[in-house]
Parts: C-alpha cells; sequence; structure tokens
C-alpha cells in the first residue's frame, strides 16, 4: 500500500440543477497509474476538473495529504494537466511551452535549461526545442503538453483523454509511451479515458463510472474478470449479460437451462445477472440438454470469427476459431468457472449493448 | 477578470451615449413647445404631409433608390469578375477598390465638381474640341452620380466577400446537371450572393437616404433631401421638435429595412461584413 | 470575354480614382485654378504648412482619433472580451443595443448626441466630438475583436494557470496576445472611421473647434484651398505607403515562414 496523497470524501456536482457527481468517495495513492474510466457523461471529467482545481465541488471535500484543498486555486496546487486537445500555447516554441511553468515559478534560469532538455529527452522529442509547436503532429503536441506538466514535478498528473485526438495506431503506442514515462518519472498519474482497452493497458487501479457514480475500483484484472454489475461488465469488454434466475448454490438458471457455476450465497431462486464473455461461450452441435439456436450471423475478424446466435430471443455473441454459417444450428457450452454472477443492480436494467463506437464520442 | 465586469463600460456607455440621447430625440419627436413648457403633440409629423416636406421625403427615396439599383448593376459584374478571377492581381484591385475610402469623402466629392462643372476639365474638353457645353450639375443626376460614386464599394464589397464563398463544384455539379453557365449563373450564382447583394443593399440605401453632404454638393442645394431638411431644423431653423420627428422616420425607415436585410442575425456578421470596410 | 472582363474593371477603378488623380495633379497646379493647368508648382506644399487653420483641425483630427480610437478599443475589446462565451439570448440583444451607432443613419446619431449635450450643459467643442467618436468608434471595435474572442480556446487559460499563473496573468500572458490582432483592426477601423467622420463631428463640435472634414466642409461653400488638395496628397501617400510596407513585410515573413516548413 502507498501512500495516499489526494482524497476525494463525498464530492456532488451539480451544474445548473444536473446532478453530475453524485457522492464520490476515492483516494489516490503515489505513484500509482489510476484511470477514471466510463461513458461520456459519466461524471469524469468534472471530476478530474475539481481534483485539478478548475471547479469547486457543490459538495463534499478534497483533501491533499491531509489538509483540506477546495479553495485553493488552479495554480496554488502541485497538481498539473494534459489537456483534452493539449491546450499548447499557439504563439511559443516548444521549449518555451515546456518552460513555461519553471518561468512563471521564477526558477533559476540554468536550471530550466537543463531540466528542458531532460523533459525532451524523456518525452523523446530532442532536437524539437525551437520547434514551433503548430508545425508539430498530433502525437508530438501530446509529448510537449506531458513535458510541460511533468518539468513541474507535481504530485500528481491528470491527463484528460489525452489520447482522444490520435489515430489508433499512433493511440497504441502512446499508451506504452505514457506507462513507460510515468515508471520513469515516478509521478502519480490520474487519467480520463471512456476506452476500456486503454485503462486496461495502463493502468494499476482503474475506477469505473457511470451516471456521477462510481461502479467499481479495483484492478485491470478484478475488473475485466469479476464485473460487480452489468454497467461494469457490459461496459468492459464484449460480453452477453443475460437475466438469470440463481437456482441454489452453485446452480444458475438462464436461457431456459440449468448451469452449474461456483458461485454461492445468493440465496435460492434470487434474481441475478450473469455475464459470459464472448471468447468463454463454447458453441457445438446440437445438443438437447444445452440452449441451442440459429447463427444469425458470423464475421471474420482476424483472429477469430464473431458469431451472433438467437437463442430463445437473447443474442448472443460468441468467438471462435472456427466458423459456424449462418443458418446453421447450434449449442451453447459455458464452463462453470466462466459464469460471472452478480447482483442485479439498478444501473443494470439497461439492456442496450454499449461499444466502444458507440461512445467514442469526445467528451467535454 | 470576471467575464461580466468586462461589460460594464460598454453597458454605461451604450446607456448614456447611444440609448438616452435616442430617447431624447424620440421625446423631441412628439412633443411641442407648448405655454408653460413641452406638450404632446404630433405636430412634427403632421407636418410633413405638408406637399413641400413630403415633396423631399419622395425624392431622397427615389435617389436613394436609383442609387443603390445602379451599384447592384454596376458593382455585381465588378464583384463577379473579381471573385471569379485566379489572377494574382486581384488582390491589389481589390484593396485599390478600398483605398480610395482613405481620403476624405468630401474632397473626392468636391473634386467631381472640378471634373465636370461648366468650366471643368470635361467641359474645356469638349470646348476645345468645338463642341457645346454640357450642364452636368446641380440636378439629380449630378446627386446620383455622387452617392454612386461614395457607395459604390459598400455594394462591391459584401459581393465579393459572399461570392469567394462559392464553392466551385456547386456550378461543375450544375454543369454537370446539364445547366448552360447562364443558367447556372441564374440558378446558382445569384441566388447564393443574395445574402452578400442585401448587404450591400443596406449599406448603401441607408447613407443615401439620409445624406446631407452630396446633395449640397452635386446638387448645389437645389435637390435639398431629408438629411438637409433635418441639418437645417438643427443648425439653422432651431425647430428641435421637427427636426426629431424627421429623425424618428429615419429610423424608422432604417429599422424596417434592418429587418427585412439582417433578420436580426447580428451575430455571423454577414451584414456588416462590408461595414467594417468604411 | 477575359479582355472585356478586365476593360470593366479598369473602368471600376477609372471612375473611382478619377476625382483622386484630378484632385492630386491639381495640388501641384501653378494656378489656383481647379480646371485649367498652369503649370508645375510646389507652392501649395509650402503653404499649407504655414496655415495655421488647416494645421490646427489636421491636429484636431488626428489627436481626436487617436483618443477616439484608444478609448473606443478598450471599451470595446473588454466588451468583445466579456462576450466571448456567451452566445444566446443575452449576447444577440447587447449586441444589438451596441451596434446601433453602426447600422443607424449617422445624421440621427449626430442630432441625438447633439441633444444630449445641449440638454446637458456641455459646450460643444473638442470634449464633445471625442465624446461622439467613441460612441460610434466602440461598435467597429467590437466587431474587429469579438470573432478573436470567440475562437478563444479556453482551455489555454486553464493550462496557464494549471501551470501556475494566476487567473489576471493568465489573461495577459496568454488570452490577450491571441486577442491583440482583432484589438489592433479594432483601434485602426477607429482611427480611419474617426478621421474620415464628418457628418456626426459636425453635429457634436463647436466653438471654431474643426477637424479637417469640417474645415474642407466650410471651405466647399467659398472654394476649396489648393492647400487641402495638397493635404489629402500628402495623407493618401502615406497610407499608400503604409500599405505597401505592411504588404510587403507580410509577404517577407509568409516567405520566411515557409522557408522554415520548408527546411523541417
Amino acid at each position: 500500500m502507498g501512500e495516499r496523497i489526494l482524497e476525494l470524501s463525498g464530492i456532488y456536482k451539480t451544474f445548473d440543477g444536473m446532478d453530475v457527481l453524485n457522492g464520490i468517495n476515492l483516494y489516490i495513492e503515489k505513484n500509482e497509474f489510476l484511470t477514471l474510466l466510463g461513458p461520456s457523461g459519466c461524471g469524469k471529467t468534472t471530476l478530474l476538473r475539481i481534483i485539478g482545481g478548475f471547479l469547486t465541488p457543490t459538495q463534499g471535500d478534497i483533501f491533499y495529504r491531509g489538509k483540506r484543498i477546495n479553495d485553493v486555486p488552479p495554480h496554488k496546487r502541485n497538481i498539473n494537466t494534459v489537456f483534452q486537445r493539449y491546450a499548447l500555447f499557439p504563439k511559443m516554441t516548444v521549449g518555451e511551452n515546456i518552460a513555461f511553468g519553471p518561468n512563471i515559478k521564477k526558477w533559476d534560469k540554468k536550471k530550466i535549461d537543463r531540466d528542458v532538455d531532460e523533459m525532451l529527452e524523456l518525452v523523446s522529442l530532442r532536437g524539437f526545442r525551437d520547434r514551433d509547436v503548430t508545425t508539430l503532429s498530433g502525437g508530438q503536441q501530446q509529448r510537449v503538453a506531458v513535458a510541460r506538466a511533468l518539468i513541474n514535478k507535481p504530485d500528481i498528473l491528470l491527463l484528460d483523454e489525452p489520447l482522444g485526438a490520435l489515430d489508433l495506431k499512433l493511440r497504441k503506442e502512446m499508451q506504452i509511451e505514457l506507462k513507460r514515462i510515468q515508471q520513469e518519472s515516478g509521478i502519480t498519474f490520474a487519467y480520463v479515458t471512456h476506452d476500456q482497452e486503454e485503462a486496461l493497458t495502463m493502468s494499476d487501479t482503474i475506477v469505473v463510472m457511470n451516471g456521477g457514480k462510481i461502479q467499481q475500483i479495483g484492478t485491470p484484472q478484478d475488473i475485466y474478470n469479476e464485473p460487480k454489475n452489468a454497467f461494469v461488465a457490459d461496459f468492459i469488454g464484449d460480453s452477453n449479460i443475460l437475466c438469470a434466475t440463481m437456482v441454489r448454490d452453485l446452480e444458475v438458471k438462464f436461457l431456459d437451462c440449468i448451469f452449474p457455476c461456483i458461485d454461492r450465497g445468493f440465496g435460492e431462486n434470487a434474481p441475478v445477472d450473469v455475464v459470459l464473455r464472448p471468447e468463454d461461450v463454447i458453441l457445438v452441435p446440437k445438443c438437447e440438454n444445452l440452449p441451442s439456436g440459429e447463427v444469425v450471423s458470423s464475421i471474420f475478424k482476424g483472429v477469430h470469427y464473431e458469431m451472433r446466435v438467437d437463442v430463445c430471443g437473447e443474442t448472443i455473441i460468441a468467438q471462435s476459431t472456427v466458423n459456424c454459417p449462418p443458418g446453421s444450428i447450434v449449442s451453447l457450452r459455458v464452463d462453470p468457472e466462466n459464469i460471472q454472477v452478480m447482483h442485479k443492480s439498478e444501473n443494470s436494467p439497461d439492456r442496450k449493448k454499449i461499444t466502444s463506437d458507440e461512445i467514442s464520442e469526445v467528451e467535454i | 477578470m470576471k467575464k461580466n465586469a468586462c461589460l460594464i463600460p460598454l453597458y454605461v456607455w451604450t446607456a448614456v451615449f447611444v440609448l438616452f440621447p435616442l430617447a431624447i430625440v424620440i421625446y423631441f419627436a412628439f412633443t411641442r413647445a407648448g405655454g408653460t413648457g413641452f406638450e404632446f403633440s404630433l405636430e412634427g409629423f403632421s407636418r410633413l404631409a405638408d406637399p413641400m416636406y413630403l415633396g423631399v421625403v419622395l425624392k431622397s427615396f427615389k435617389i436613394a433608390i436609383i442609387s443603390t439599383l445602379v451599384c447592384i448593376l454596376c458593382g455585381y459584374p465588378a464583384a463577379y469578375i473579381l471573385a471569379r478571377s485566379r489572377s494574382r492581381a486581384k488582390f491589389i484591385i481589390v484593396i485599390l477598390m478600398l483605398l480610395p475610402m482613405w481620403m476624405n469623402f468630401l474632397l473626392r466629392t468636391y473634386s467631381w465638381l472640378s471634373i465636370l462643372e461648366n468650366t471643368g476639365i470635361i467641359n474645356t474638353v469638349l470646348a476645345s474640341l468645338g463642341l457645346p457645353k454640357v450642364r452636368f450639375l446641380y440636378n439629380e443626376g449630378a446627386v446620383i452620380l455622387g452617392t454612386v460614386y461614395n457607395y459604390l464599394p459598400f455594394m462591391i464589397m459584401p459581393i465579393y466577400i459572399t461570392l469567394l464563398k462559392l464553392d466551385e463544384s456547386h456550378l461543375e455539379a450544375a454543369a454537370d446537371l446539364g445547366a448552360n453557365p447562364f443558367q447556372a449563373f441564374l440558378r446558382v450564382t445569384l441566388p447564393f450572393s443574395v445574402p452578400g447583394i442585401l448587404s450591400g443593399v443596406s449599406m448603401v440605401f441607408v447613407p443615401s437616404v439620409t445624406t446631407f453632404v452630396i446633395s449640397q454638393l452635386m446638387g448645389g442645394g437645389k435637390v435639398p433631401l431629408i438629411g438637409d431638411v433635418i441639418e437645417q431644423q438643427f443648425r439653422v431653423v432651431n425647430d428641435w421638435h421637427f427636426g426629431s420627428a424627421l429623425s424618428v422616420v429615419i429610423m424608422v425607415i432604417v429599422l424596417i429595412f434592418m429587418h427585412f436585410i439582417n433578420r436580426g442575425d447580428v451575430e455571423s456578421g454577414t451584414g456588416n461584413g462590408g461595414r467594417i470596410l468604411r | 470575354m477575359k479582355k472585356l472582363s478586365k476593360c470593366y474593371i479598369g473602368l471600376v477603378l477609372a471612375f473611382l480614382y478619377a476625382p483622386i488623380g484630378v484632385l492630386m495633379v491639381f495640388s501641384f497646379n501653378a494656378s489656383k485654378s481647379r480646371a485649367n493647368w498652369q503649370g508645375f508648382t510646389l507652392d501649395w506644399y509650402r503653404q499649407l504648412f504655414s496655415n495655421d487653420a488647416l494645421m490646427s483641425s489636421l491636429y484636431t483630427t488626428l489627436l481626436c482619433g487617436f483618443l477616439a480610437a484608444l478609448i473606443a478599443t478598450i471599451i470595446g475589446s473588454m466588451a468583445a472580451y466579456g462576450l466571448a462565451k456567451n452566445k444566446g439570448k443575452k449576447s444577440t440583444l447587447v449586441l444589438s443595443v451596441a451596434y446601433i451607432p453602426m447600422l443607424n443613419a449617422e445624421i440621427v446619431t449626430g442630432v441625438s448626441l447633439m441633444l444630449l449635450f445641449t440638454l446637458m450643459g456641455l459646450d460643444l467643442g473638442f470634449f464633445t466630438m471625442l465624446l461622439s467618436h467613441i460612441t460610434f468608434c466602440i461598435p467597429y471595435v467590437i466587431l474587429a475583436v469579438l470573432p478573436k474572442a470567440r475562437q478563444l480556446d479556453w482551455s489555454l487559460y486553464d493550462a496557464a494557470q494549471d501551470l501556475g499563473c494566476t487567473p489576471t496573468q493568465s489573461f495577459w500572458r496568454i488570452m490577450f496576445p491571441e486577442l491583440l490582432p482583432g484589438v489592433f483592426t479594432g483601434f485602426l477601423l477607429s482611427l480611419t472611421m474617426s478621421i474620415d467622420d464628418f457628418i456626426i463631428s459636425f453635429f457634436t463640435t463647436g466653438n471654431g473647434v474643426s477637424n479637417l472634414s469640417i474645415s474642407i466642409y466650410t471651405m466647399a461653400k467659398r472654394g476649396i484651398k489648393p492647400e487641402i488638395n495638397a493635404l489629402s496628397t500628402i495623407m493618401f501617400a502615406a497610407i499608400l505607403i503604409i500599405l505597401i510596407v505592411a504588404n510587403v513585410s507580410a509577404a517577407k515573413k509568409d516567405h520566411n515562414k515557409s522557408k522554415r516548413s520548408m527546411r523541417i
């Protein structure tokens, strides 16, 4: 357990009568890479701006190393931000942008000079010092923005969807790059994104948010393998979420069949949700004891095929390296340890699949 | 800096030097000097029914409308040619069209007198050729020439700016769909340039209908317009009530005009795009 | 067709420049005549500088223009900045009212201000003229600055504070330089409007204080003195030179920029 450097307690934020944050409790540990993950409008950017000091919470307190900092303005907080569209100062060179903070704080000129070079080295932009920032590519601007923030040696670096404007390939590169920078600099990162894959790749801790509330906090493994509710399961990766009944311990009924599972303690005949990851749904030739249905579509995805199967009025997504052509009748098999049983939650009745395409819209 | 605090100077200034003065004009327009003070009266407006003043108002309109039409007819081709030109010289020409505005308009107008008067350049040339002199000045035509001369760039510029935004592909599409160049112009270019024409009209018509200097110089006082009457009321006769009533009439005309032209579109600035050039 | 177009543009330019050309040529004419050329002279240019009335109205024009532009630029730029984030009904209303002096007939603006000053008991003169000029210049400044203000990237303002600036520092270091081109345009526009104004000045000055336009108007009734042609020629030439210099330096800058990006 690291030292808790920032603690949020009971944060509420209301804009024009709209509750954007609903009682957020969260702490950030020293040196961790924490990601706030959620669809647009879930309040993650608002939360980040509260931490940065650009907004004050309507209710609740922020503690920085034990001191309440609700009313401390941004320029007095030892927290720096990498903004969504970088917010580089257009009239300054790369070097001037990076040296901006130290110049304001009137550091020693020689130290500034040395540190700027060090930062350029860290973000792999050696030799770019005198370049005009407007001539840089998106990825390069991104690196300048990171360097400009990091030179101030903040206790926490806030990153607000920093990779949103980059294309896919560059985004992957920058993910690895940012993780490396974080590890090399040893600075705590608080990262906002709506991209679950990004969150899973980079984070030490993921905070899944929806509707201004925290849905789950955990390591990437926790979040992926043991989503606490249907929202988290749905948001993290493709998944089949089904209404089910916990018949008794170790037995759960869905798609009109009873499956053995490894969960217990839900009570008898309790309504629950189950999550089946597409890669865990195994398609087998038609078999009496298993739910069966017709394959409605099959798409080749490179590594595997993705099939949609109509079973009892539900569409189940399954992934397999073996193709089952549309029209064929198949049965579904799921291993007990791959059935994730969850309590029904208030946020779960939304059965609509949220895919990453639908939420790629940038949150403002 | 608080955003709203930034607006305070504007609010104060506008209230004191724009709204309050207009209120005074309206007050004077609806009153007359009575025994003890000012009393409500529509006398200022009823005097407008006097054939003499009515004639002046109608003549002002006639001259402004003709000037505006002439500006459209002469200005549109120029704006069109410039906008469609790919020549490098076009930006220089645009600057050349604006440049005269940096010379005092009274002097420029006055200079027309040297060209047109009975002993002026044209008549001197005519005389040396043995031709009879022509009387150019001190009639409506001269006043129209003066207004067209002064306001033509205000017509050309907004049309030019609008036409610049016309995407070549629209015309190509029209041609592709079988329109000949003339049809393409009528169906695509002309409708597209309507906002430019309208803002040009507002910039030419309003100053034309209210001018008083051009009519004095070019018309030699023989073609009095509303502006001249207002000027007399305030500077010579000192009848503030009648002068204010005339000003209110002008304001109403401007308002009606702006309503039709701009449709309240202050934000985009298209309606004022050319005004900036003044 | 091409030739026809060129001829037409030439014709329009000839129409616009005919009186200017005549005026300039006759500023070198040895006689006072406005139509007969009697030989070349620079006398009018010499006499111009000893013509106290003309020099004083030039001084009045420039001083009034400079002060009016300065004050209008301050008020107008602040207003544009204040309206930058505001696009709703309120801003439409504020702008409609603020633009009145620009859209209204000048004669009405002039008359209304004259009534105001008279009723306030102010003597018409330089001060009242200055107040009037500020009034009609403010809308032009707003018009010039508002687009820049609307384009402001507010995350830059946040970023500056994030990096240690106070809100005031963020404004002056980061936001103001972004507005500056608009502010500068607004100032120049105001200066031009003020120097060229006749109608509003005509109603709001008095007591012998007159700017160039009014002097010209007064003279026009008795015959224009060739000195004023000389003065206008000088002013026109000055504007021309400023424009050429500005364009050449802008072109050079562009050239350097493209060179720089080539190097990259």
